[in-house]
């Protein structure tokens, strides 16, 4: 596998069925070539985590996630000691009248050595030494406190991680770092600035469409454009949560397993819980009369043809 | 790399540029222009499509910034001429400033509200956004350089929030802190004699505050946003917005601890200094945007505006029904609440009210420092009065 360029990395990503618009192509080319992680904003649903997913597979490498959240600390993302081995270590070196001859450095020695050394997602990333290096998915990074981020520069900068009793650990080949946010704060900028920056957009109606084609092989051409054009109108409609294409998606995969052929009024009433997850945003929907959808998805379907 | 002796021309096309982008007020630390220079080497400088993601990769850092980066790109890229005004500017911002009466327009439809116009306080709204970018500089009156010392002395804390966050405790607790018994059990071979304890940490509340700058609330806004400032430099997690026709979110530009420059920035980057009002419309967005997805959760939620607005209270209502679901107070404060003959007759007061955990005044120091208890104030009432209902 080599990604040499732009049209590489967008082509491997379509090998994969994942349609990247131009910046995100080359957004994703620049932080391979360059080793520098990709931070990634945008509304839910535009396929930030998927990205990650995707290149692991293009690179044939394993994908580490460190899903973040409040509280989240060194121990839970970077690597901690696993006590109960070490307890019950200390226990048989007792037993076995160990103890006394070994003293207490060289115990110590024992006690924090790799053998009881818990690998968190970051040490796992940095610590692979085979085949492609991973993945690293650092997800929702806005979740986690600030203080947490400061932990996360010298690994993203400089690929490594210091234990005190075991030395500095560095990657032979950096990961290729995603981080994503849904900018319920900033995300410092400091960290900002050791990553690449890209917001991932709604696809427009023809990639929608393709995507959805794709991703949701048992529904035929007319459906994929009318379910896409139903969602377009639907994300102009201000909604609480307008449709990501996760919806989109989940939508089609829906009316496909009923067998729809084409949307009509009863079918979008009944499985719009598919696509709109708030009580408010159905009663907008109504309001505004879901025939005027069914109508206008349907003109957008025969468009094509 | 070395910068001193390959001056390519993509370096110097990269300083450059990154000179036109500190220019139109957005950061471009060098570090950043050093990793555009290497990505400029990665793709050429031949495809304009290349070269603008490169730039936007590297040298953007959020998603508002976008619109301005475009602009310095087209006009260093593309040599176009420098446009001024933001392209979501209107196309013909209003040369009349068109001032009329609220109370006349509105009860046309004879809804027989008896405002008595003497006792009423007159307010005058302009119905047409007019963004105008006023000069701080020239509110340089000595008693508003006094409130700003009074403000930067109110201390905003609120009731604190048990963070999932463990900390070293003091007392025997439910939590083992296994890492620091092991350790210390090594000086006594291995024998954990000494047990420690951890216990959830508490942190701040978000404070969330959104201060009206319409026409109407212009002679607060001055002193408000003062008191915004050293709210945001006086306390950690503090987010700042203003409304009028549209939502700015302020906290960046707010966090200079110079008042001066905090203020400057502030009123390049709003455009909507005494205007017209769209609350409902600016809450939604607002909702949208940043609170219902994790801003206003948890938080304090402080609005200080007069209530007044042009637009469908609705809206309003709705919008407020929301962040009343996530937000863990809400407080308006309304400078107007105190003038002899107010009572909450403005369309989106009444509408707002019904979501309201305090409401208070605010126009003046001892408003405000009421304001500051109002906030600081440690008993989760709302909560209780929820568990009774």
């Amino acid at each position: 596998m080599s990604l040499q360029s732009v049209a590489d990395v967008r082509s491997a990503l379509d090998a994969n069925n994942y349609l990247a618009s131009d910046g995100l192509a080359t957004a994703v080319f620049l932080a391979m070539s360059l080793n520098r992680p990709l931070l990634l904003e945008g509304e839910a649903g535009v396929g930030k985590t998927e990205l990650a997913k995707v290149l692991a597979t293009i690179r044939n490498s394993e994908l580490i996630r460190l899903q973040c959240y409040e509280g989240i600390d060194a121990a839970q993302a970077m690597y901690d000691w696993d006590y109960s081995r070490q307890l019950l270590h200390l226990r048989t070196v007792e037993a076995t009248g160990e103890a006394s001859s070994l003293g207490a450095d060289k115990l110590e020695g024992q006690l924090y050595s790799e053998k009881f050394l818990i690998r968190r997602a970051l040490l796992r990333a940095i610590d692979q030494h085979e085949g492609t290096s991973p993945v690293l998915l650092i997800d929702e990074i806005d979740r986690a406190d600030d203080e947490f981020e400061a932990y996360l520069l010298e690994v993203l900068s400089d690929f490594q991680i210091t234990i005190p009793e075991l030395g500095t650990y560095r990657a032979t080949t950096p990961p290729l770092v995603v981080l994503t946010s849904n900018r319920t704060r900033d995300v410092h900028d400091a960290l900002k600035r050791r990553c690449l920056y890209h917001w991932v957009e709604h696809p427009d109606f023809e990639r929608e469409v393709e995507i959805v084609r794709r991703r949701v092989p048992q529904v035929n051409e007319t459906l994929a454009r009318q379910v896409s054009a139903a969602v377009e109108s639907l994300r102009k409609m201000q909604l609480y949560k307008p449709p990501g294409v996760a919806e989109t998606i989940d939508w089609a995969t829906a009316l496909g397993r009923l067998g729809v052929r084409e949307l009509d009024e009863s079918i979008v009433q009944a499985t719009l819980g598919t696509v709109l997850k708030y009580r408010e945003d159905h009663e907008r929907v109504r309001d505004s009369g879901v025939a005027g959808l069914v109508k206008q998805a349907f003109e957008r379907g025969l468009y094509n043809d | 790399m070395n910068i001193a002796t390959a001056a390519s021309p993509a370096h110097k096309m990269a300083v450059a540029f990154a000179r036109v982008l500190r220019g139109v007020g957005l950061d471009a630390p060098l570090d950043s222009v050093i990793v555009f220079v290497n990505a400029l080497e990665q793709l050429g400088l031949k495809d304009r499509n290349d070269v603008y993601w490169a730039a936007h990769s590297t040298l953007v850092r959020r998603h508002e910034d976008t619109p301005l980066f475009d602009r310095a790109f087209a006009v260093f890229w593309d040599q176009r001429i420098a446009i001024n005004k933001s392209e979501d500017e209107p196309e013909n911002i209003s040369m009349t400033l068109l001032i009329d009466d609220e109370s006349q327009k509105d009860d046309d439809n004879a809804s027989a509200e008896p405002i008595d116009d003497e006792n009423t306080i007159t307010l005058r709204f302009s119905s047409i956004e007019t963004l105008r970018e006023k000069d701080f500089a020239e509110y340089n009156d000595a008693e508003l350089r006094e409130a700003e010392q009074f403000m930067t002395r109110l201390r905003l804390a609120g009731p604190p929030k048990k963070s999932l966050r463990l900390t070293k405790a003091n007392h025997r607790g439910a939590r083992h802190d296994i890492r620091r018994t092991m350790r210390a059990s090594l000086q006594h071979d291995g024998e954990p004699i000494d047990r420690y304890w951890r216990e959830p940490s508490t942190r701040l509340r978000r404070l969330v505050v959104l201060l009206d700058i319409s026409g109407s609330m212009e002679p607060y806004a001055r002193a408000l946003l003062r008191f915004m400032h050293a709210a945001v430099v006086g306390r950690q997690r503090v987010e700042a917005f203003t409304f009028g026709t549209r939502l700015t979110r302020i906290t960046k530009e707010l966090t200079s601890r110079d008042p001066d420059r905090a203020l400057a920035q502030t009123s390049t980057q709003v455009s909507d200094w005494s205007g017209g009002t769209r609350l409902g419309e600016c809450l939604r967005n607002f909702n949208d945007s940043w609170g219902i997805g994790g801003m206003a959760r948890g938080s304090i939620f402080v609005v200080l505006s007069d209530g007044w607005d042009r637009g469908d209270p609705e809206v309003l209502a709705e919008q407020m029904q929301r962040l009343n679901r996530v937000a863990f107070r809400m407080i308006w404060v309304n400078p107007l609440k105190v003038s002899p003959g107010y009572a909450p007759l403005a369309r989106g007061m009444a509408a707002a009210l019904p979501y309201i955990d305090d409401f208070v005044e605010g126009h003046s120091l001892e408003a405000l420092q009421h304001l500051t208890e109002v906030i600081s104030r440690n008993s989760n009432e709302r909560q209780r009065m929820m568990a009774h209902a």
